[in-house]
């Protein structure tokens, strides 16, 4: 969790290929981190299907997070 | 029995059973561009009965640095047909059948129940759901490709009871999600990426080794770190009765961009919109631009111009996707800035006395 592994746009919008959180950030659950990041980083409002993964499975809203757990924002990439 | 897949037939694993049904399958491949052209060579190569190639682009001289079937003599002819000249010289034995035209709601049923496998080798978001859900529909399992930049994606869907391409990705993005014209991508990545789907494709056929179902696989070629992410496959949307009548978004070929040196040329013809934040446009902005940050520009439409060529600009051409859309309807020409402002201030400079 300390580190958020970044794929596709989200690189772009936030600037980076990680994204670290403060341990008093941490969310805990999906949910919780998706309205950190879209109040952060409102681009990542225009991805409909922004999707993230914990600990390698796509995670619903409910997912809980614990800090020990690796997250990954994956959006839908359409290049070909 | 001729020697041609003899390296096949003696392949331990593989052998004259998995070769006979290579030659007794059919694959439709949509889209014959950085991912159709490796997916095409491959499949026609290895002995795959027949193939079908969907693509009513032509070859244009920016797709030759990662389309590299196409040379400089195929500029402007239908891709369709470039390749299926070169699949027919790299093997006779097998049948093609081309269809110079996009994939739509229209044809796509059609299309597609005339095959076995589906790849999807396309370059946009409206023509990935369109695969699905004809797919979906008719029971074929399809092989997912895509790109960005130096990342790729690939999986296999609606294979058995596996994930549909909703299952991972529901709904489809509104276009800001930049696609491969409007950003760049390195040469060899689509051949990766291209090479993996063809692969896929064989073992669908086949059933040699374990097939990418419930799996994503996510390639970062820069650091050459490759993740499997699991899907989990959701009931509703494994059974679709019917397909859209319009896929939104448009793709690659719908995008009009303008270079920064067009611009820089003829600025006083465009409103030239900048959709950044304030604070981004007071540090620097083209001069005589307008400033409508993108999450106000739904509400303040009138603002913009209605019978004047529009120019988007942000700093990296991603705002100006959604902006673009925004638009649609509003304004009768859209462009947006190729690159971005930093691509303009790369290529055009950011001469203080000229531009602010």
């Amino acid at each position: 969790m300390s580190e958020i592994l970044l794929f596709g746009v989200t690189r772009e919008i936030i600037g980076s290929a990680t994204l670290k959180l403060s341990e008093a950030e941490y969310p805990k659950n999906v949910e919780e981190l998706r309205e950190l990041l879209l109040v952060r980083y409102p681009e990542l409002k225009a991805i409909a299907s922004l999707k993230v993964a914990v600990n390698n499975d796509f995670a619903e809203d409910h997912t809980v997070i614990r800090p020990t757990d690796e997250v990954a924002l994956i959006p839908p990439v359409s290049g070909g | 029995m001729n020697d041609r897949y003899l390296r096949h037939r003696t392949l331990s694993g593989f052998g004259d059973e998995a070769q006979q049904k290579l030659e007794a399958a059919s694959v439709l491949v949509v889209g014959a561009g950085g991912l159709g052209v490796p997916v095409l060579q491959y499949l026609n190569a290895m002995g795959v009965g027949r193939i079908g190639i969907v693509d009513a682009d032509t070859v244009s001289v920016t797709n030759l640095h990662r389309q590299p079937l196409y040379t400089e003599a195929d500029v402007g002819k239908e891709k369709a047909m470039v390749v299926a000249n070169f699949l027919k010289q790299q093997n006779s034995e097998n049948q093609k059948e081309v269809y110079t035209r996009y994939l739509t709601s229209e044809n796509a049923l059609e299309l597609i129940s005339q095959y076995d496998v589906v790849v999807d080798a396309s370059d946009n978001f409206a023509t990935r759901y369109l695969v699905n859900d004809a797919c979906v529909i008719l029971g074929k399992p399809f092989v997912y490709g895509g790109l960005f930049g130096f990342e790729g994606q690939v999986s296999v869907f609606n294979f058995e009871d596996g994930p549909t391409y909703r299952c991972l990705y529901p709904e489809m993005s509104d276009g800001v999600v930049a696609d491969c014209n409007t950003h760049g991508v390195l040469g060899v990545v689509p051949g990766i990426i291209g090479n993996l789907q063809a692969l896929e494709a064989v073992k669908v056929i086949t059933g040699i080794g374990g097939v990418l179902s419930g799996t994503l696989l996510l390639i970062d070629t820069l650091s050459m770190q490759v993740f499997k992410m699991r899907v989990s496959a959701k009931e509703e949307n494994k059974t679709i009765d019917a397909l859209k009548t319009r896929y939104e978004t448009p793709g690659c070929r719908n995008s009009q961009t303008i270079s920064p040196e067009v611009l820089a040329e003829a600025a006083e013809d465009y409103v030239v919109l900048d959709v950044r934040t304030e604070t981004e446009f007071t540090a620097w902005h083209i001069k005589g631009s307008l400033n409508i940050p993108l999450e106000e520009l739904k509400d303040r439409l009138d603002e913009v111009a209605g019978n004047k060529p529009v120019c988007l600009v942000c700093k990296q051409a991603v705002r100006t996707r959604s902006a673009a859309v925004i638009l649609e309807g509003h304004s009768s020409e859209v462009y947006e800035l190729e690159g971005g402002l930093d691509n303009y201030q790369s290529k055009v400079g950011t001469d203080e006395t000229d531009f602010k």
